[in-house]
């Protein structure tokens, strides 16, 4: 029976319960992606829910424009829901599980974590013999660093990478053209779904009203991201292919790249905080919210540290900061699998298999 | 929250639905203190509105959302048809008229609309949909309310309306069931809705089978004000004895079931009452335009309670039920599950089946597929149920709002038999029998509500702000 309000449920079986009521309704078809993604279904398989969850971006639209929130019988939260599913998927999909719940969940852990990175990267650069190099390679040989980070890079993307292929098998999205992937790359890259569906916004930090703001902030995060990264890949090309080492001027690319960046990455996790302080937790995967603020901290100080390592530059508090901005980002790296960093993977091949999924089947109209 | 009560007011508003909240909002923007009186909590404010989800808007060309053009004769025709005569024209084609100026209004005050929901084709070119539904739009209005200084004041059960000859006082409102108090004010906006939520009044309107109809709207639309008004000699309108009630699944809650209930598998259904019977025809027209009949179809039946019973073939032809269907490979099993009598359904549908014809099916218009030498006859979509599995589901009739309402003046104010009051308007539901004297036209609620409320703001507060009042010397 749809409808049975027992507290045991999974959080699939809520969900499934709340989208089959949704599904009658509709009124929410124009928010986003997930509303117009279920009409293809009447019933609900388990990897379908697993879709909806990762196409939600918890916007709220919906919950607050929605008739049956408690204290009606229905209790419909889809936010919480399909949060508590994405949750679940994560976990579930990428290994090991012991991992994802204790970083997902735990603030403090993280925060151990990256203490444990820093202090291991003191005691790197104490130990190991002076580098040859100007600036940073100074204290940690441009070979050193490839020789921690390329593993601690490469090692959290495979298990990624084998997650985000058990969820493209549970949902069957099936195969994807050239043309799925940049509708989808459209749809992150202005955060189509986060935009109300009409460029208003948001429902998060002022209730019932729209707003930009976690959009913008989240944007500044992503791109800021998305720069800072850039900056290091143009740095490894530079190094390898142009022979030309690091310390870099400031108008050269990996600074150029890499400065707003910085900027733009604290600037917007600093908001992203500051929003999440102000949001009601109960619309969102509430046992995690620890872990999530933890990690938008984690991504601050990532940012913040590079800043300043740059700021030092030439003083005695290069070895110090150095220490701090590695450590942070060993961190960042070993953590992607486990904590709200995999959401992005997620997302995006969600949007991906909606493409693909559109255009296979055209959303139905109820029979017009 | 006491304190919030002691204006002055210029205008008091009773109610905080759609028509409620136009008023506030207009009387404000006149520049009225306002204060809103809303029965529920805040999480079911908004009355029966929060259940809404489109406008039916009169337009010459492309305008917003919709497509086309909708001319008011053509709107008028459509309102004609399904109260069967029964509306003042010339409220009702002022209301049709104001409609066009009123979706602009609207979106110049939060509402947003999107292109009609899908399963909702047919109504993209006569109906403006929010997005979001009703409650967004409620939304829009009271933070545009708020953003105008508008007081809001909720769990505020207006006891009754004071007045001293043609003009009114004061209001007496118990706040969250606490001591009565006593408001006064310079105007006063009654817009309460109807009394579908009183199922004892229903009874009494109805008999006692209201006792079995579920309410699809709001718990709050008690229709205390209403009583108050008629008790102190305002003039009536519309059906007394009537609700608008329209087919829903059985399954539904007693009270709030709302949209999801709705079941638009009609048109493509044999429906029957307990005994087997068929009872109408259930292909008379496309089913927005039929649906709001069944309600009434369905309640005249023994033990208020019909079947819809489909094949395989239609079960993807309309919109999916909130409850499951139940299901079976033969009829006579399907009529097992559903408590009939399997030997009289298989008949029935044996009947149905050999009445029906070949011929081309096309489920979103009238095809003219219609069965022959069968009473009654279905005129559409008459397809054998031959496909299994088969489907069915309960019906019972879900009250959406109830006809008896305050008679006004096109300026919305309330009439007694002497004359209209001098400061009392009223608008929204507890107006609409005029114009809608039977049956219902999707949306058209919500323009009744839209075009009445602002009326009754602009008039209210106009009275707030120029009346001198005179003072009694004593």
């Amino acid at each position: 029976m749809s409808l049975d309000l027992s507290a045991h449920l999974t959080a699939t079986a809520e969900a499934r319960r709340q989208i089959e009521i949704c599904n009658a309704c509709r009124y929410c078809e124009g928010f986003c992606a997930v509303f117009p993604a279920m009409t293809r279904e009447k019933a609900f398989a388990d990897g379908d829910l697993t879709h909806l969850a990762n196409l939600c971006h918890n916007c709220r639209g919906c919950y607050y424009s929605c008739q049956y929130t408690e204290p009606h019988e229905f209790a419909l939260n889809i936010p919480a829901a399909l949060a508590e599913v994405r949750q679940e998927s994560w976990e579930r999909l990428v290994g090991p599980a012991a991992f994802s719940r204790a970083f997902h969940e735990n603030g403090v852990a993280m925060a151990g974590a990256m203490v444990l990175g820093i202090a291991a990267l003191f005691g790197l650069i104490a130990t190991l013999p002076e580098g040859e190099g100007a600036g940073f390679y100074a204290f940690m040989s441009h070979n050193a660093m490839v020789a921690l980070f390329l593993p601690a890079f490469l090692l959290p993307l495979a298990a990624v990478g084998v997650g985000v292929g058990r969820y493209w098998r549970e949902v069957g999205a099936g195969r994807a053209t050239l043309g799925d992937l940049t509708a989808a790359l459209l749809a992150a890259g202005r955060m189509k779904n986060l935009s109300g569906g009409q460029g208003q916004g948001c429902n998060f930090e002022r209730e019932d009203r729209y707003s930009d703001a976690r959009r913008h902030c989240h944007q500044a995060v992503m791109w800021g991201f998305l720069l800072c990264f850039a900056a290091t890949s143009t740095a490894t090309l530079m190094h390898y292919l142009l022979a030309w080492p690091a310390p870099y001027p400031p108008l050269s690319p990996p600074k150029l790249l890499g400065v707003p960046g910085g900027v733009l990455m604290v600037a917007g996790a600093l908001g992203l905080v500051w929003l999440k302080t102000r949001a009601d937790r109960a619309l969102g995967a509430a046992r995690v919210w620890g872990g999530e603020m933890a990690f938008i901290l984690l991504l601050a100080f990532v940012a913040a540290s590079g800043l300043a390592l740059y700021a030092v530059s030439g003083t005695a508090a290069v070895p110090v900061l150095l220490a701090l901005h590695l450590g942070s980002v060993l961190t960042l790296f070993l953590l992607l699998p486990y904590t709200k960093m995999v959401h992005g993977f997620f997302r995006l091949a969600a949007l991906v298999a909606e493409e693909a999924m559109k255009r296979r089947t055209p959303v139905s109209s109820g029979g017009e | 929250m006491a304190n919030d009560l002691q204006g002055p007011w210029d205008v008091i508003v009773v109610g905080g639905g759609n028509a409620a909240l136009c008023a506030a909002i207009t009387a404000a923007e006149a520049g009225a203190r306002v204060l809103i009186l809303e029965g529920a909590p805040k999480p079911y404010r908004g009355g029966n509105s929060r259940h809404t989800r489109n406008f039916r808007c009169m337009h010459r060309g492309p305008l917003s959302v919709l497509t086309g053009s909708y001319a008011e004769d053509e709107y008028f025709d459509d309102l004609l048809l399904v109260t069967k005569g029964k509306t003042d024209e010339a409220l009702a084609r002022f209301v049709i008229r104001s409609s066009e100026e009123c979706l602009p209004w609207m979106e110049a005050h939060g509402v947003r609309f999107q292109p009609s929901l899908s399963g909702t084709l047919s109504l993209s070119r006569t109906n403006a949909f929010f997005l979001g539904g009703g409650k967004a739009l409620v939304n829009a209005y009271y933070n545009m309310a708020q953003d105008l200084g508008v007081t809001v004041v909720y769990e505020a059960q207006v006891t009754h309306v004071v007045l001293e000859g043609d003009r009114f006082t004061h209001v007496e409102v118990s706040v969250a069931s606490g001591p009565t108090e006593c408001v006064s004010g310079k105007s006063v906006v009654l817009a309460s809705g109807g009394f579908q939520s009183d199922v004892d009044w229903l009874a009494r309107a109805w008999g006692p089978a209201a006792r079995n109809f579920l309410i699809r709207g709001t718990p709050y639309n008690r229709g205390v004000v209403l009583r108050d008004m008629l008790d102190q000699g305002c003039e009536s309108v519309g059906d007394p004895t009537q609700c608008h009630a329209v087919a829903i699944d059985g399954r539904a809650p007693k009270y709030d079931g709302g949209i999801v209930t709705r079941l638009d598998c009609v048109p493509f259904a044999v429906v029957v009452n307990k005994h087997c019977e068929r009872f109408y025809d259930e292909g008379e027209d496309v089913w927005p335009k039929r649906y709001a009949i069944w309600g009434r179809l369905v309640a005249a039946q023994p033990g208020q309670v019909g079947y819809a019973l489909i094949d395989a073939k239609s079960y993807n032809l309309f919109m999916p039920s909130v409850f499951p269907p139940v299901k079976a490979d033969t009829i006579g099993e399907l009529g097992q599950k559903l408590g009939l009598d399997p030997a009289k359904l298989s008949a029935t549908v044996g009947a149905f089946n050999d009445a029906c014809r070949p011929g081309k099916f096309h489920p979103t218009e009238r095809d003219g597929l219609a069965t022959e030498g069968l009473t009654p006859p279905k005129t559409n979509w008459a397809r054998p149920l031959e496909t299994p599995p088969f489907y069915g589901y309960q019906l019972r009739p879900g009250v959406t709002f109830t006809y008896l309402g305050l008679r006004v003046t096109q300026d919305a104010a309330v009439q007694t038999r002497s004359g209209p009051l001098r400061n009392v308007w009223a608008a929204g539901e507890m107006i609409a029998g005029s114009i809608l004297g039977q049956g219902y036209l999707a949306g058209f609620g919500m323009t009744i509500g839209t075009v009445f409320g602002r009326v009754a703001g602009r008039q209210a507060a106009a009275h707030a702000l120029t009346k001198k009042e005179t003072l009694r010397v004593a």
